[in-house]
Protein backbone atom coordinates (compact mmCIF):
# COMPACT_ATOMS: atom_id res chain seq x y z
CA UNK A 1 0.00 0.00 0.00
CA UNK A 2 1.58 3.30 -0.75
CA UNK A 3 4.90 1.74 -1.64
CA UNK A 4 7.24 4.49 -3.23
CA UNK A 5 8.72 3.37 -6.35
CA UNK A 6 11.85 5.02 -7.19
CA UNK A 7 10.60 6.50 -10.66
CA UNK A 8 13.15 6.75 -13.53
CA UNK A 9 13.65 9.36 -15.56
CA UNK A 10 11.59 9.38 -18.81
CA UNK A 11 13.39 7.77 -21.80
CA UNK A 12 15.24 5.33 -19.56
CA UNK A 13 15.02 1.43 -20.66
CA UNK A 14 12.40 -0.33 -19.62
CA UNK A 15 13.92 -2.77 -18.00
CA UNK A 16 15.40 -0.57 -15.06
CA UNK A 17 12.09 0.95 -14.98
CA UNK A 18 11.00 -3.00 -14.26
CA UNK A 19 14.08 -3.41 -12.02
CA UNK A 20 12.80 0.29 -9.76
CA UNK A 21 9.15 -0.89 -9.50
CA UNK A 22 10.44 -3.79 -7.55
CA UNK A 23 11.82 -2.05 -5.44
CA UNK A 24 9.48 -0.37 -2.59
CA UNK A 25 10.43 2.04 -0.23
CA UNK A 26 10.11 0.03 2.27
CA UNK A 27 12.36 -2.47 0.83
CA UNK A 28 15.18 0.19 0.05
CA UNK A 29 14.85 1.57 3.18
CA UNK A 30 15.41 -1.96 5.13
CA UNK A 31 18.65 -2.61 2.78
CA UNK A 32 19.87 0.83 3.89
CA UNK A 33 18.89 -0.03 7.40
CA UNK A 34 20.96 -3.09 7.51
CA UNK A 35 23.79 -2.24 6.25
CA UNK A 36 24.88 0.46 9.25
CA UNK A 37 21.62 0.53 12.04
CA UNK A 38 22.57 -2.89 13.61
CA UNK A 39 25.93 -1.68 14.90
CA UNK A 40 24.83 1.76 16.05
CA UNK A 41 22.25 0.04 17.50
CA UNK A 42 24.71 -1.87 19.85
CA UNK A 43 26.23 1.55 20.89
CA UNK A 44 23.08 2.65 22.14
CA UNK A 45 22.71 -0.72 24.02
CA UNK A 46 26.02 -1.23 25.72
CA UNK A 47 27.23 2.83 25.45
CA UNK A 48 24.53 4.20 27.48
CA UNK A 49 24.43 5.05 31.22
CA UNK A 50 28.05 5.73 31.49
CA UNK A 51 29.21 5.97 34.94
CA UNK A 52 26.78 3.18 35.96
CA UNK A 53 28.31 0.28 37.24
CA UNK A 54 25.83 -2.22 35.51
CA UNK A 55 26.69 -4.36 32.76
CA UNK A 56 24.99 -4.81 29.36
CA UNK A 57 21.76 -3.91 28.50
CA UNK A 58 19.70 -1.55 31.03
CA UNK A 59 16.45 -2.67 31.63
CA UNK A 60 14.16 -0.39 29.75
CA UNK A 61 16.17 0.68 26.92
CA UNK A 62 14.52 0.69 23.55
CA UNK A 63 16.13 -0.77 20.59
CA UNK A 64 16.09 1.07 17.59
CA UNK A 65 15.01 -1.57 14.98
CA UNK A 66 11.11 -2.27 15.33
CA UNK A 67 8.29 -3.41 13.59
CA UNK A 68 5.73 -0.95 13.26
CA UNK A 69 1.89 -1.95 12.45
CA UNK A 70 1.22 0.83 9.98
CA UNK A 71 -2.21 0.57 8.01
CA UNK A 72 -2.44 -2.92 8.66
CA UNK A 73 1.47 -3.83 7.55
CA UNK A 74 3.92 -4.86 9.45
CA UNK A 75 7.05 -2.07 8.79
CA UNK A 76 10.47 -2.81 9.59
CA UNK A 77 12.11 0.39 10.46
CA UNK A 78 14.88 1.72 12.37
CA UNK A 79 13.86 4.30 14.69
CA UNK A 80 15.70 7.05 16.79
CA UNK A 81 15.18 6.93 20.19
CA UNK A 82 14.33 11.37 19.85
CA UNK A 83 12.01 10.63 16.42
CA UNK A 84 8.46 11.68 16.35
CA UNK A 85 5.68 9.45 15.16
CA UNK A 86 5.59 12.28 11.70
CA UNK A 87 9.18 11.95 11.24
CA UNK A 88 9.43 8.18 10.86
CA UNK A 89 6.23 8.15 8.44
CA UNK A 90 6.90 11.12 6.49
CA UNK A 91 10.27 10.55 6.00
CA UNK A 92 10.91 7.13 6.52
CA UNK A 93 7.93 5.14 4.90
CA UNK A 94 7.03 7.70 2.65
CA UNK A 95 3.88 8.32 4.34
CA UNK A 96 3.54 11.94 3.38
CA UNK A 97 -0.01 12.61 3.26
CA UNK A 98 0.48 12.90 7.04
CA UNK A 99 1.16 16.85 7.21
CA UNK A 100 3.42 19.16 9.48
CA UNK A 101 1.97 22.08 10.53
CA UNK A 102 3.61 23.23 13.78
CA UNK A 103 5.32 20.70 15.05
CA UNK A 104 3.88 21.45 18.51
CA UNK A 105 0.54 20.14 19.18
CA UNK A 106 -0.97 23.26 18.13
CA UNK A 107 -2.56 22.18 14.78
CA UNK A 108 -3.80 18.91 13.99
CA UNK A 109 -2.54 18.50 10.07
CA UNK A 110 -0.52 15.42 11.44
CA UNK A 111 -3.40 13.52 13.54
CA UNK A 112 -3.11 10.36 12.95
CA UNK A 113 -5.18 6.99 14.63
CA UNK A 114 -3.29 5.07 16.97
CA UNK A 115 -5.44 2.30 17.69
CA UNK A 116 -8.15 4.11 16.63
CA UNK A 117 -8.24 7.40 18.72
CA UNK A 118 -6.66 10.73 17.22
CA UNK A 119 -3.38 11.86 17.81
CA UNK A 120 -1.15 14.27 17.10
CA UNK A 121 1.67 12.54 15.26
CA UNK A 122 4.45 15.18 15.37
CA UNK A 123 4.23 14.55 19.23
CA UNK A 124 4.31 11.31 20.21
CA UNK A 125 7.61 9.63 19.76
CA UNK A 126 7.43 6.45 17.43
CA UNK A 127 8.77 4.33 20.15
CA UNK A 128 5.82 5.01 22.62
CA UNK A 129 3.46 3.76 20.21
CA UNK A 130 5.31 0.84 18.26
CA UNK A 131 3.23 -2.19 19.69
CA UNK A 132 -0.19 -0.34 19.12
CA UNK A 133 -2.11 -0.20 15.74
CA UNK A 134 -1.47 3.14 13.62
CA UNK A 135 -3.96 4.50 10.65
CA UNK A 136 -2.94 6.99 8.49
CA UNK A 137 -4.86 8.81 5.55
CA UNK A 138 -3.58 6.52 3.58
CA UNK A 139 -4.84 3.29 5.22
CA UNK A 140 -8.47 4.46 5.28
CA UNK A 141 -9.53 3.81 1.69
CA UNK A 142 -11.63 0.86 0.38
CA UNK A 143 -10.65 -2.40 -0.47
CA UNK A 144 -10.65 -1.00 -4.00
CA UNK A 145 -9.21 1.89 -3.82
CA UNK A 146 -12.31 4.22 -3.62
CA UNK A 147 -12.54 7.06 -1.05
CA UNK A 148 -13.56 6.78 2.62
CA UNK A 149 -17.50 8.04 3.32
CA UNK A 150 -15.68 11.10 5.30
CA UNK A 151 -13.55 11.57 1.97
CA UNK A 152 -16.11 11.68 0.01
CA UNK A 153 -18.95 13.81 1.76
CA UNK A 154 -15.37 16.11 2.11
CA UNK A 155 -15.74 16.09 -1.96
CA UNK A 156 -19.46 16.60 -1.89
CA UNK A 157 -19.38 19.65 0.44
CA UNK A 158 -16.61 21.07 -1.12
CA UNK A 159 -15.11 21.07 2.64
CA UNK A 160 -11.09 21.77 1.56
CA UNK A 161 -9.57 25.04 0.35
CA UNK A 162 -5.81 24.79 0.30
CA UNK A 163 -6.58 21.06 1.79
CA UNK A 164 -3.39 21.26 3.75
CA UNK A 165 -5.48 20.64 7.00
CA UNK A 166 -7.62 18.02 5.14
CA UNK A 167 -5.80 15.00 5.76
CA UNK A 168 -6.19 15.78 9.98
CA UNK A 169 -9.60 17.33 9.64
CA UNK A 170 -10.35 13.52 7.59
CA UNK A 171 -9.06 11.52 10.49
CA UNK A 172 -10.50 13.31 13.30
CA UNK A 173 -13.54 12.73 11.84
CA UNK A 174 -13.18 9.31 11.23
CA UNK A 175 -12.25 8.77 15.57
CA UNK A 176 -14.86 10.51 16.04
CA UNK A 177 -17.24 7.96 13.87
CA UNK A 178 -15.94 5.14 15.37
CA UNK A 179 -16.64 5.71 18.71
CA UNK A 180 -20.03 7.85 17.79
CA UNK A 181 -21.81 7.48 14.24
CA UNK A 182 -24.63 9.51 15.06
CA UNK A 183 -22.85 12.86 16.15
CA UNK A 184 -24.83 15.65 16.83
CA UNK A 185 -22.95 18.94 15.05
CA UNK A 186 -21.84 19.98 18.50
CA UNK A 187 -20.36 16.60 19.53
CA UNK A 188 -18.78 16.74 15.79
CA UNK A 189 -17.35 20.72 16.67
CA UNK A 190 -15.76 19.14 19.81
CA UNK A 191 -13.87 16.26 17.82
CA UNK A 192 -12.96 18.76 15.44
CA UNK A 193 -11.60 21.30 17.92
CA UNK A 194 -8.28 20.25 17.59
CA UNK A 195 -8.04 20.83 14.16
CA UNK A 196 -6.51 24.44 12.83
CA UNK A 197 -7.73 25.46 9.36
CA UNK A 198 -6.09 28.41 8.03
CA UNK A 199 -8.38 29.08 5.65
CA UNK A 200 -11.36 28.95 7.92
CA UNK A 201 -13.56 26.16 6.39
CA UNK A 202 -14.61 24.88 9.59
CA UNK A 203 -18.39 24.77 8.61
CA UNK A 204 -17.85 23.17 5.18
CA UNK A 205 -16.04 20.68 7.45
CA UNK A 206 -18.84 20.40 9.71
CA UNK A 207 -21.22 19.85 6.83
CA UNK A 208 -18.85 17.00 5.89
CA UNK A 209 -18.49 15.31 8.66
CA UNK A 210 -22.54 15.41 9.78
CA UNK A 211 -22.83 14.19 6.01
CA UNK A 212 -20.90 11.15 6.16
CA UNK A 213 -22.49 10.33 9.37
CA UNK A 214 -26.20 10.34 7.58
CA UNK A 215 -24.63 7.71 5.11
CA UNK A 216 -23.35 5.34 7.55
CA UNK A 217 -19.51 6.12 7.35
CA UNK A 218 -18.84 4.10 10.59
CA UNK A 219 -20.01 0.72 9.01
CA UNK A 220 -17.11 0.96 6.66
CA UNK B 1 9.95 27.28 14.33
CA UNK B 2 12.07 24.47 13.55
CA UNK B 3 10.65 21.36 12.27
CA UNK B 4 14.07 19.71 12.01
CA UNK B 5 14.32 16.79 14.91
CA UNK B 6 14.75 17.13 18.56
CA UNK B 7 18.49 16.83 20.07
CA UNK B 8 19.23 13.53 20.42
CA UNK B 9 18.73 11.80 23.78
CA UNK B 10 18.18 8.02 25.15
CA UNK B 11 14.83 6.64 25.71
CA UNK B 12 14.22 4.27 28.40
CA UNK B 13 10.73 2.49 28.75
CA UNK B 14 10.92 0.99 32.08
CA UNK B 15 7.96 -1.46 33.01
CA UNK B 16 7.63 -1.11 37.16
CA UNK B 17 7.80 2.30 39.40
CA UNK B 18 10.83 1.13 41.33
CA UNK B 19 12.88 0.61 37.82
CA UNK B 20 11.67 3.75 36.25
CA UNK B 21 12.68 5.46 39.82
CA UNK B 22 16.51 3.34 40.04
CA UNK B 23 17.37 4.87 36.38
CA UNK B 24 16.32 8.19 37.35
CA UNK B 25 18.80 7.89 39.97
CA UNK B 26 21.22 6.75 38.62
CA UNK B 27 21.32 8.80 35.89
CA UNK B 28 20.64 11.95 37.52
CA UNK B 29 20.31 15.56 36.71
CA UNK B 30 20.40 14.19 32.66
CA UNK B 31 17.44 12.51 33.60
CA UNK B 32 13.92 13.34 32.37
CA UNK B 33 10.94 11.57 33.14
CA UNK B 34 8.11 11.66 30.85
CA UNK B 35 4.31 10.38 30.50
CA UNK B 36 2.65 12.23 27.43
CA UNK B 37 4.97 14.06 26.33
CA UNK B 38 2.92 17.00 25.81
CA UNK B 39 4.70 19.16 27.73
CA UNK B 40 8.24 17.63 27.69
CA UNK B 41 8.80 17.39 23.72
CA UNK B 42 8.13 20.79 23.10
CA UNK B 43 11.07 21.41 25.31
CA UNK B 44 13.19 19.29 23.56
CA UNK B 45 11.90 20.47 20.10
CA UNK B 46 12.89 24.48 21.05
CA UNK B 47 16.29 22.63 22.92
CA UNK B 48 15.21 24.84 25.71
CA UNK B 49 16.04 21.61 27.83
CA UNK B 50 18.33 18.94 26.73
CA UNK B 51 18.14 15.93 28.93
CA UNK B 52 20.73 13.34 28.36
CA UNK B 53 18.04 10.54 28.80
CA UNK B 54 14.69 10.29 28.82
CA UNK B 55 12.32 7.97 30.97
CA UNK B 56 9.02 7.00 29.61
CA UNK B 57 7.10 5.74 31.99
CA UNK B 58 3.74 5.21 30.28
CA UNK B 59 4.88 1.39 29.47
CA UNK B 60 4.45 0.88 33.72
CA UNK B 61 1.21 -1.13 35.06
CA UNK B 62 -0.81 0.19 37.06
CA UNK B 63 -0.64 3.90 37.17
CA UNK B 64 -3.78 4.06 35.11
CA UNK B 65 -7.50 4.16 35.95
CA UNK B 66 -9.96 5.48 38.08
CA UNK B 67 -10.88 3.76 40.57
CA UNK B 68 -13.75 4.50 43.71
CA UNK B 69 -12.22 3.40 46.95
CA UNK B 70 -13.73 3.39 50.71
CA UNK B 71 -11.58 7.15 50.69
CA UNK B 72 -13.25 8.06 47.79
CA UNK B 73 -11.70 8.65 44.56
CA UNK B 74 -8.62 7.38 43.64
CA UNK B 75 -6.92 8.26 39.70
CA UNK B 76 -3.46 6.90 38.30
CA UNK B 77 -1.49 9.61 37.10
CA UNK B 78 -0.73 7.96 33.54
CA UNK B 79 -4.71 7.93 33.22
CA UNK B 80 -5.64 10.43 30.27
CA UNK B 81 -7.32 13.40 30.32
CA UNK B 82 -9.62 12.22 27.83
CA UNK B 83 -10.25 9.36 30.45
CA UNK B 84 -11.14 11.78 33.24
CA UNK B 85 -13.60 13.48 30.80
CA UNK B 86 -15.96 10.64 29.70
CA UNK B 87 -15.72 8.83 33.06
CA UNK B 88 -19.13 8.53 34.16
CA UNK B 89 -18.21 7.74 37.39
CA UNK B 90 -16.23 11.17 37.69
CA UNK B 91 -19.13 12.82 35.82
CA UNK B 92 -21.34 11.70 38.41
CA UNK B 93 -19.81 12.38 41.65
CA UNK B 94 -16.42 14.85 40.79
CA UNK B 95 -17.64 16.54 37.71
CA UNK B 96 -15.75 19.66 38.81
CA UNK B 97 -12.33 17.03 37.45
CA UNK B 98 -14.05 15.88 33.86
CA UNK B 99 -15.55 19.65 33.19
CA UNK B 100 -12.00 20.93 33.85
CA UNK B 101 -10.31 17.65 31.89
CA UNK B 102 -12.65 18.69 29.01
CA UNK B 103 -11.36 22.12 28.91
CA UNK B 104 -7.52 21.19 28.32
CA UNK B 105 -5.40 21.72 25.45
CA UNK B 106 -7.04 20.79 22.47
CA UNK B 107 -8.90 16.40 21.96
CA UNK B 108 -5.76 14.98 20.43
CA UNK B 109 -3.54 16.52 23.16
CA UNK B 110 -6.15 15.17 26.16
CA UNK B 111 -6.02 11.56 24.31
CA UNK B 112 -1.96 11.07 25.04
CA UNK B 113 -1.68 13.91 28.18
CA UNK B 114 -1.71 12.84 31.57
CA UNK B 115 -3.67 13.55 34.67
CA UNK B 116 0.11 13.10 36.10
CA UNK B 117 1.90 15.76 33.48
CA UNK B 118 -0.58 17.95 33.58
CA UNK B 119 -0.01 18.69 36.96
CA UNK B 120 3.78 18.67 37.07
CA UNK B 121 4.10 20.82 33.93
CA UNK B 122 6.15 23.35 33.45
CA UNK B 123 5.56 27.13 33.94
CA UNK B 124 4.27 28.51 30.06
CA UNK B 125 5.64 32.11 30.49
CA UNK B 126 6.88 32.49 26.60
CA UNK B 127 10.65 34.24 27.30
CA UNK B 128 10.93 31.18 30.14
CA UNK B 129 9.49 28.50 26.91
CA UNK B 130 11.75 30.34 24.49
CA UNK B 131 14.94 29.25 26.63
CA UNK B 132 16.35 32.48 27.63
CA UNK B 133 18.28 32.29 31.26
CA UNK B 134 15.67 34.29 33.31
CA UNK B 135 15.60 33.47 37.03
CA UNK B 136 13.43 30.26 36.72
CA UNK B 137 15.74 28.77 34.03
CA UNK B 138 18.73 30.09 36.42
CA UNK B 139 19.63 33.11 35.01
CA UNK B 140 19.40 36.21 37.31
CA UNK B 141 16.84 38.43 35.44
CA UNK B 142 13.24 38.64 34.66
CA UNK B 143 11.97 39.40 30.97
CA UNK B 144 8.36 39.63 31.45
CA UNK B 145 8.09 41.93 34.43
CA UNK B 146 10.34 45.12 33.00
CA UNK B 147 8.42 48.13 31.43
CA UNK B 148 8.35 46.61 27.77
CA UNK B 149 7.77 42.52 28.64
CA UNK B 150 4.63 40.92 27.36
CA UNK B 151 3.07 39.89 30.61
CA UNK B 152 -0.33 39.92 29.32
CA UNK B 153 -0.94 36.15 30.54
CA UNK B 154 1.26 37.04 33.91
CA UNK B 155 0.63 36.88 37.83
CA UNK B 156 -1.81 39.02 40.05
CA UNK B 157 -0.23 37.46 43.41
CA UNK B 158 2.95 35.97 44.82
CA UNK B 159 5.29 37.77 42.15
CA UNK B 160 8.81 36.96 43.85
CA UNK B 161 11.47 37.68 41.22
CA UNK B 162 9.15 35.14 38.60
CA UNK B 163 6.18 36.54 37.49
CA UNK B 164 4.59 33.48 35.79
CA UNK B 165 1.87 31.54 36.64
CA UNK B 166 0.19 27.87 37.00
CA UNK B 167 -0.97 26.61 33.58
CA UNK B 168 -2.77 23.80 35.07
CA UNK B 169 -6.41 23.15 34.91
CA UNK B 170 -5.85 20.04 36.56
CA UNK B 171 -4.45 21.33 39.04
CA UNK B 172 -7.20 24.46 40.22
CA UNK B 173 -9.22 21.72 40.14
CA UNK B 174 -7.51 19.06 42.46
CA UNK B 175 -6.74 21.92 44.80
CA UNK B 176 -10.48 22.46 44.75
CA UNK B 177 -11.38 19.24 45.80
CA UNK B 178 -8.66 18.55 48.39
CA UNK B 179 -6.39 16.01 46.55
CA UNK B 180 -3.81 14.62 47.73
CA UNK B 181 -1.16 14.01 46.00
CA UNK B 182 1.05 9.76 46.02
CA UNK B 183 4.35 10.09 45.30
CA UNK B 184 7.18 7.88 45.57
CA UNK B 185 10.62 8.01 45.27
CA UNK B 186 14.03 6.68 46.16
CA UNK B 187 13.16 7.00 49.89
CA UNK B 188 9.74 5.19 49.58
CA UNK B 189 5.87 6.99 49.09
CA UNK B 190 4.81 10.01 50.57
CA UNK B 191 1.55 11.73 50.26
CA UNK B 192 1.31 15.21 50.09
CA UNK B 193 -1.92 17.65 49.89
CA UNK B 194 -2.11 19.20 46.48
CA UNK B 195 -2.49 22.79 48.11
CA UNK B 196 1.20 21.92 49.37
CA UNK B 197 2.33 20.25 46.42
CA UNK B 198 2.16 23.42 44.77
CA UNK B 199 5.42 25.88 45.09
CA UNK B 200 5.83 29.51 44.08
CA UNK B 201 9.05 31.44 42.95
CA UNK B 202 9.58 32.40 46.99
CA UNK B 203 10.06 28.70 47.61
CA UNK B 204 11.87 27.26 44.73
CA UNK B 205 12.06 29.16 41.43
CA UNK B 206 13.19 26.42 39.56
CA UNK B 207 10.34 23.89 40.60
CA UNK B 208 6.51 24.22 40.20
CA UNK B 209 5.89 21.09 42.52
CA UNK B 210 7.27 19.97 45.70
CA UNK B 211 8.95 16.40 43.20
CA UNK B 212 12.70 16.40 43.82
CA UNK B 213 14.54 14.56 41.33
CA UNK B 214 13.65 10.76 40.78
CA UNK B 215 10.12 11.16 42.25
CA UNK B 216 7.28 9.78 40.55
CA UNK B 217 3.46 11.08 40.96
CA UNK B 218 1.96 7.50 41.32
CA UNK B 219 -1.85 8.25 41.43
CA UNK B 220 -3.50 11.45 42.81
CA UNK B 221 -6.39 10.76 45.68
CA UNK B 222 -9.91 12.62 45.61
CA UNK B 223 -12.07 12.40 48.80
CA UNK B 224 -15.10 11.21 48.82
CA UNK B 225 -16.37 14.74 51.32
CA UNK B 226 -16.70 16.53 48.13
CA UNK B 227 -18.46 14.00 46.48
CA UNK B 228 -21.58 15.02 44.95
CA UNK B 229 -21.21 18.26 46.13
CA UNK B 230 -21.78 21.47 43.87
CA UNK B 231 -19.45 22.73 41.55
CA UNK B 232 -18.56 25.44 39.31
CA UNK B 233 -15.89 25.22 36.34
CA UNK B 234 -14.85 28.52 34.11
CA UNK B 235 -12.28 29.03 32.15
CA UNK B 236 -11.46 31.83 30.39
CA UNK B 237 -8.42 32.13 27.18
CA UNK B 238 -8.06 33.51 24.22
CA UNK B 239 -9.36 30.72 22.22
CA UNK B 240 -11.26 27.57 23.75
CA UNK B 241 -8.83 25.14 22.11
CA UNK B 242 -5.35 24.93 22.95
CA UNK B 243 -4.69 28.19 24.79
CA UNK B 244 -4.01 28.30 28.23
CA UNK B 245 -6.48 29.74 30.96
CA UNK B 246 -5.96 33.79 31.60
CA UNK B 247 -7.77 33.14 34.51
CA UNK B 248 -10.21 30.09 35.79
CA UNK B 249 -12.01 29.32 38.44
CA UNK B 250 -13.12 26.19 40.02
CA UNK B 251 -15.49 26.14 43.21
CA UNK B 252 -16.97 23.28 45.27
CA UNK B 253 -19.71 24.12 47.68
CA UNK B 254 -22.16 22.13 50.24
CA UNK B 255 -25.42 23.24 51.38
CA UNK B 256 -27.15 22.81 54.17
CA UNK B 257 -30.82 24.43 53.52
CA UNK B 258 -29.90 27.10 51.52
CA UNK B 259 -26.85 28.21 53.18
CA UNK B 260 -23.19 26.99 52.54
CA UNK B 261 -21.62 25.33 54.98
CA UNK B 262 -18.35 24.17 53.42
CA UNK B 263 -16.65 25.90 50.18
CA UNK B 264 -13.87 25.46 48.04
CA UNK B 265 -12.95 28.19 46.06
CA UNK B 266 -9.76 28.14 43.77
CA UNK B 267 -7.85 30.48 40.66
CA UNK B 268 -6.11 29.37 38.05
CA UNK B 269 -3.65 32.00 35.94
CA UNK B 270 -3.50 34.60 38.36
CA UNK B 271 -0.49 33.32 40.69
CA UNK B 272 2.72 30.40 40.31
CA UNK B 273 0.24 27.82 42.20
CA UNK B 274 -3.46 27.57 41.98
CA UNK B 275 -4.35 30.45 44.03
CA UNK B 276 -6.75 29.34 47.17
CA UNK B 277 -9.02 31.55 48.00
CA UNK B 278 -9.50 31.47 51.91
CA UNK B 279 -10.87 34.75 53.16
CA UNK B 280 -13.47 33.87 50.32
CA UNK B 281 -14.36 30.89 51.69
CA UNK B 282 -14.30 31.97 54.93
CA UNK B 283 -16.97 34.44 54.15
CA UNK B 284 -18.93 32.24 52.22
CA UNK B 285 -19.50 29.69 55.32
CA UNK B 286 -22.80 30.50 57.15
CA UNK B 287 -23.98 32.30 53.96
CA UNK B 288 -27.15 31.91 51.24
CA UNK B 289 -25.84 30.93 47.70
CA UNK B 290 -26.74 34.51 45.99
CA UNK B 291 -25.25 36.43 43.62
CA UNK B 292 -25.15 38.89 46.17
CA UNK B 293 -22.61 36.96 47.94
CA UNK B 294 -20.94 35.98 44.99
CA UNK B 295 -20.23 39.91 44.35
CA UNK B 296 -18.71 40.40 47.63
CA UNK B 297 -16.83 37.11 47.28
CA UNK B 298 -15.35 38.55 43.88
CA UNK B 299 -14.61 41.71 45.46
CA UNK B 300 -12.70 39.63 48.44
CA UNK B 301 -11.03 37.35 45.51
CA UNK B 302 -9.14 40.61 43.99
CA UNK B 303 -7.80 41.86 47.10
CA UNK B 304 -4.05 42.54 47.03
CA UNK B 305 -3.70 41.88 43.42
CA UNK B 306 -0.73 43.50 41.52
CA UNK B 307 -0.78 44.17 38.50
CA UNK B 308 1.88 44.32 35.84
CA UNK B 309 1.56 46.60 32.74
CA UNK B 310 -0.18 44.67 30.42
CA UNK B 311 -2.59 42.17 32.70
CA UNK B 312 -4.96 44.91 34.19
CA UNK B 313 -7.82 43.18 32.70
CA UNK B 314 -6.97 39.85 34.98
CA UNK B 315 -8.65 41.66 37.83
CA UNK B 316 -12.32 42.36 36.66
CA UNK B 317 -12.03 38.76 34.61
CA UNK B 318 -11.12 37.17 38.38
CA UNK B 319 -13.50 39.11 40.41
CA UNK B 320 -16.52 38.01 37.68
CA UNK B 321 -15.48 34.23 37.44
CA UNK B 322 -15.33 33.92 41.60
CA UNK B 323 -19.18 35.54 41.71
CA UNK B 324 -20.48 33.04 39.00
CA UNK B 325 -18.46 30.52 40.66
CA UNK B 326 -20.81 30.96 43.43
CA UNK B 327 -23.71 32.39 42.46
CA UNK B 328 -24.24 29.23 39.42
CA UNK B 329 -22.48 26.43 41.19
C1 LIG C 1 -0.67 23.30 22.48
C2 LIG C 1 -0.80 22.93 23.93
C3 LIG C 1 -1.86 23.41 24.66
C4 LIG C 1 -2.01 23.10 26.01
N1 LIG C 1 -3.07 23.61 26.69
C5 LIG C 1 -3.23 23.30 27.99
C6 LIG C 1 -4.34 23.82 28.72
O1 LIG C 1 -5.18 24.53 28.18
N2 LIG C 1 -4.45 23.51 30.03
C7 LIG C 1 -3.55 22.72 30.66
O2 LIG C 1 -3.73 22.45 31.84
N3 LIG C 1 -2.49 22.23 30.00
C8 LIG C 1 -2.32 22.47 28.69
N4 LIG C 1 -1.24 21.96 28.01
C9 LIG C 1 -0.16 21.35 28.82
C10 LIG C 1 0.09 19.86 28.91
O3 LIG C 1 0.92 19.46 27.88
C11 LIG C 1 -1.06 18.95 28.96
O4 LIG C 1 -1.98 19.46 29.83
C12 LIG C 1 -0.74 17.47 29.33
O5 LIG C 1 -1.66 17.00 30.26
C13 LIG C 1 0.60 17.15 29.87
O6 LIG C 1 0.61 15.77 30.17
P1 LIG C 1 1.72 14.79 29.60
O7 LIG C 1 1.48 13.47 30.20
O8 LIG C 1 1.72 14.85 28.14
O9 LIG C 1 3.01 15.50 30.19
P2 LIG C 1 4.57 15.23 29.99
O10 LIG C 1 5.10 16.15 28.96
O11 LIG C 1 4.84 13.79 29.82
O12 LIG C 1 5.09 15.69 31.42
C14 LIG C 1 5.04 17.03 31.83
C15 LIG C 1 6.00 17.25 32.99
O13 LIG C 1 5.57 16.52 34.12
C16 LIG C 1 6.52 15.55 34.51
N5 LIG C 1 5.77 14.34 34.80
C17 LIG C 1 4.83 13.76 34.01
N6 LIG C 1 4.26 12.72 34.64
C18 LIG C 1 4.87 12.63 35.84
C19 LIG C 1 4.72 11.74 36.95
N7 LIG C 1 3.81 10.76 36.95
N8 LIG C 1 5.51 11.93 38.02
C20 LIG C 1 6.44 12.93 38.04
N9 LIG C 1 6.61 13.80 37.03
C21 LIG C 1 5.84 13.64 35.95
C22 LIG C 1 7.50 15.42 33.38
O14 LIG C 1 8.79 15.17 33.87
C23 LIG C 1 7.42 16.79 32.72
O15 LIG C 1 8.29 17.67 33.35
C24 LIG C 1 -1.07 22.24 26.64
C25 LIG C 1 -0.01 21.75 25.90
C26 LIG C 1 0.14 22.06 24.56
C27 LIG C 1 1.28 21.51 23.80
S1 LIG D 1 1.96 19.47 13.11
FE1 LIG D 1 1.27 18.25 14.72
S2 LIG D 1 -0.22 19.47 15.62
FE2 LIG D 1 0.62 20.83 14.14
S1 LIG E 1 -8.38 24.12 3.91
FE1 LIG E 1 -6.63 25.42 3.99
S2 LIG E 1 -5.95 25.04 6.01
FE2 LIG E 1 -7.87 24.13 6.03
Amino acid sequence: MNEFRVAPASGLARAREDEATRYSRREFIKRVIASGAVASAATYIYGGLQGCSRQGPVPGFVERLVSLNVNGETRRVDVLPNETLAMTLRYKLGLTGTKLGCDRAECGACTVLIDDVAYNSCSVLTHSVRTRKVTTIEGIRGPNGELHPVQQAFVEELAPQCGFCTPGQVMSAVALLKRNPKPTRDECRHALSGNLCRCGAYDNYLNGVMRAAAAGAAST
Amino acid sequence: MSRDMMPHFELYQPDTVENAIDLAKRIGEGAWIMAGGQDSLDWFKDRAKRPRAVIEITGIQGLSGIRETAEGLEIGALTTLTEIENSALVREKYSLLSTAAGRVASPQIRNIGTLGGNLCQDARCWYYRSGVNCYRAGGNSCYADTPQGLNREHCLFGASRCVAVSPSDMGTASVALDAQMVIRGPDGERVVPAEEFFIGPATDIRRMTVLKPAEILTAVRYPKTWAGAKFYFEKVADRNTWDFALVSVASALRLEGGTIREARVVCGGVECVPRRLKAVEQLLVGSPQSDEVGRLAGTTAVRGATTLNFNHFKVPLMENLVRRAIRDA
